[in-house]
């Protein structure tokens, strides 16, 4: 079939628009690159800020890194129970505490981080330790990994097999431990992505959660920015894109598989329903 | 074997909700304390109202949500219609663009503005090049609701998208056969559908827009916003009540604004910028 007229004007306007997303990423990697962005690229191509940012900058890299797995043990460890609470109990009161612990996403994180400070800016070693990061991170990631394995157990009857795998006498850590988690393992996954991502990417509350002695990468990114040369920036930005893209994409593949068991699931049910009647 | 488990399944939710109180509900009640507890006492949460510098950085920070909102709207209903509906080489690759800077942060998104519209920007040296003035908007309003829209796009393309799947070609059809004009069709059987869709992502578009800090903090600009406002309160001028009080009534807009959504049209989850 020959395409019309409107195919290709609505081509060229997504086009467009992925043009408005992805050239100034490009850009940034180029400037990030080149001996002089002022001059251009003739003046010739460079890994020189890279290391320059490398040698300032280290130490926000390993920090952020060290918080994101601190962010995820935690999450992991508070979100999975959370999630099955919820999918078990169902009705008002679950939606209740569900619509809670999304708050700290519907909130901004000045506001969060204010009261944070309020709180418990008078412990000094707490605040001064990173771990002072690593609770805005959490309150601000915990939903995402609650919502993604709640909406697995969700589309899955797991009640069904927790309960033949208990009338084979499997006690309730068993079942928790051999049924639920291996069936939930999609959600999971997709959540940790997501709360690794945010978390090495997360600014507003890490900007006003940091100390001089805990400048993650976030902090880093927007001191080089105030402070150094758009090359220098460039490249240090180039550094987060490359941490951060692989992952973006991991999350994209994964949403898209996860879709494709969950029509499967769906099939089978429906084609289940056909045989029995 | 229901009832058995019920202590045991408080003892699973019990970690979450003891951290979530102390980090959480207790931090942000003091914080709506402390936002009174300043000379103007309760009266500090009307400040947005009554103090002349807060109440212009409020209306100019929803006008800029709003129209960031609906040019995101816009934009993205078009590009995530034609993506839902047409199959061609590359269509995969396009999408991933498009939702792939879900995850860049403010400040980032700040800097690629000023590679794009900054005084060293790609807009400059093409405007130059073309008409021998040099254009630079990065510090500007201009700057901000193009940061906002780069950021605010590929959240509503996503739920777009989805709602976009769900549509029944045959309605379309059957308004075709009957004479329909395309632009009726768009108009009375396609944004009807789409409208819880656009509802949600519009809402998490303008919540995002409402709280982003990043963005503004990078492009350094005279424009108050008001989670910039909240900073300059807090960190220049010292008045910790003030910064509290405009939080919490920064907190409880957004807040508002998912939640009415949510109830307008299922579920939504923002990721703030």
């Amino acid at each position: 079939m020959p395409r019309r007229g409107l195919f290709w004007a609505q081509l060229l306007f997504t086009l467009i628009l992925c043009a408005f997303l992805i050239v100034p990423v490009v850009l940034s990697a180029l400037a990030g690159l080149t001996e002089n962005f002022f001059v251009g690229l003739e003046s010739g191509l460079t890994l020189r800020w890279v290391w320059e940012v490398w040698g300032l900058y280290s130490q926000t890299i390993y920090l952020s890194l060290i918080i994101a797995f601190a962010c995820l043990a935690v999450t992991l460890l508070l979100g999975v129970p959370t999630a099955y609470v919820l999918a078990r109990k169902g009705g008002r009161v679950s939606r209740l505490i569900e619509e809670t612990i999304v708050l700290p996403v519907a909130i901004p994180g000045l506001a969060i981080a204010l009261a944070l400070i309020i709180t418990y800016g008078g412990f000094r070693d707490f605040r001064a330790s990173w771990a002072f990061i690593l609770v805005g991170h959490v309150l601000y990631t915990l939903p995402f990994m609650v919502r993604s394995v709640l909406a697995v157990l969700s589309s899955m009857n797991f009640r069904e097999l927790e309960e033949g795998a208990a009338s084979l006498g499997a006690s309730f850590w068993q079942r928790f431990w051999t049924v639920i988690l291996p069936n939930a393992r999609p959600g999971i996954l997709a959540g940790s992505l997501m709360v690794v991502t945010l978390s090495i990417g997360e600014f507003n509350l890490t900007w006003m959660l940091h100390t001089p002695v805990t400048k993650a990468l976030p902090v880093g990114l927007a001191d080089s920015y105030a402070s150094m040369r758009l090359e220098v920036a460039s490249a240090y930005t180039l550094i987060f894109f490359v941490m951060i893209i692989p992952l973006l994409l991991a999350m994209q593949a994964l949403s898209r598989e996860n879709r494709v068991i969950a029509t499967k699931r769906a099939e089978r049910a429906v084609l289940q329903e056909r045989t029995a009647t | 074997m229901d009832r058995r488990d019920y202590p045991t399944l408080f003892l699973l939710i019990l970690p979450a909700a003891l951290v979530f109180l102390a980090f959480f509900i207790v931090p942000m009640v003091r914080l709506a304390f402390v936002g009174a507890s300043g000379e103007d006492g309760l009266a500090a949460y009307v400040s947005v109202l009554t103090t002349p510098r807060h109440f212009e950085s409020m209306v100019a920070t929803i006008l800029l949500s709003l129209g960031v909102t609906f040019a995101a709207l816009a934009v993205s209903t078009v590009a995530g219609l034609f993506l839902v509906r047409n199959r061609f080489p590359g269509r995969e690759t396009l999408i991933s663009v498009l939702t792939l800077p879900l995850a860049f942060p403010g400040v980032v998104i700040g800097f690629l503005v000023i590679l794009l519209a900054g005084r060293q920007g790609l807009v400059g040296d093409v405007t130059q090049a073309l008409t021998g003035e040099k254009l630079v908007f990065a510090y500007s309003m201009a700057g901000l609701f193009v940061g906002y829209l780069y950021f605010s796009i590929p959240r509503v393309i996503l739920t777009i998208m989805a709602a976009a799947e769900k549509l029944d070609p045959a309605l379309e059809e059957a308004a075709r056969s009957l004479g329909a004009p395309a632009w009726r069709v768009v108009r009375d059987v396609i944004l009807p559908a789409l409208k819880p869709g656009l509802i949600a992502s519009g809402a998490i578009c303008f919540a995002t827009s409402m709280g982003a800090f990043g963005t503004a903090f990078t492009l350094a600009t005279r424009i108050d916003v008001l989670p910039m406002t909240i900073y300059t309160e807090f960190t220049l001028n010292a008045n910790i009540a003030g910064a509290a009080s405009l939080s919490i009534t920064l907190g409880l807009v957004t807040w508002a604004a998912l939640f009415i959504a949510r109830s307008l049209s299922g579920s939504t989850v923002a990721a703030s910028g």
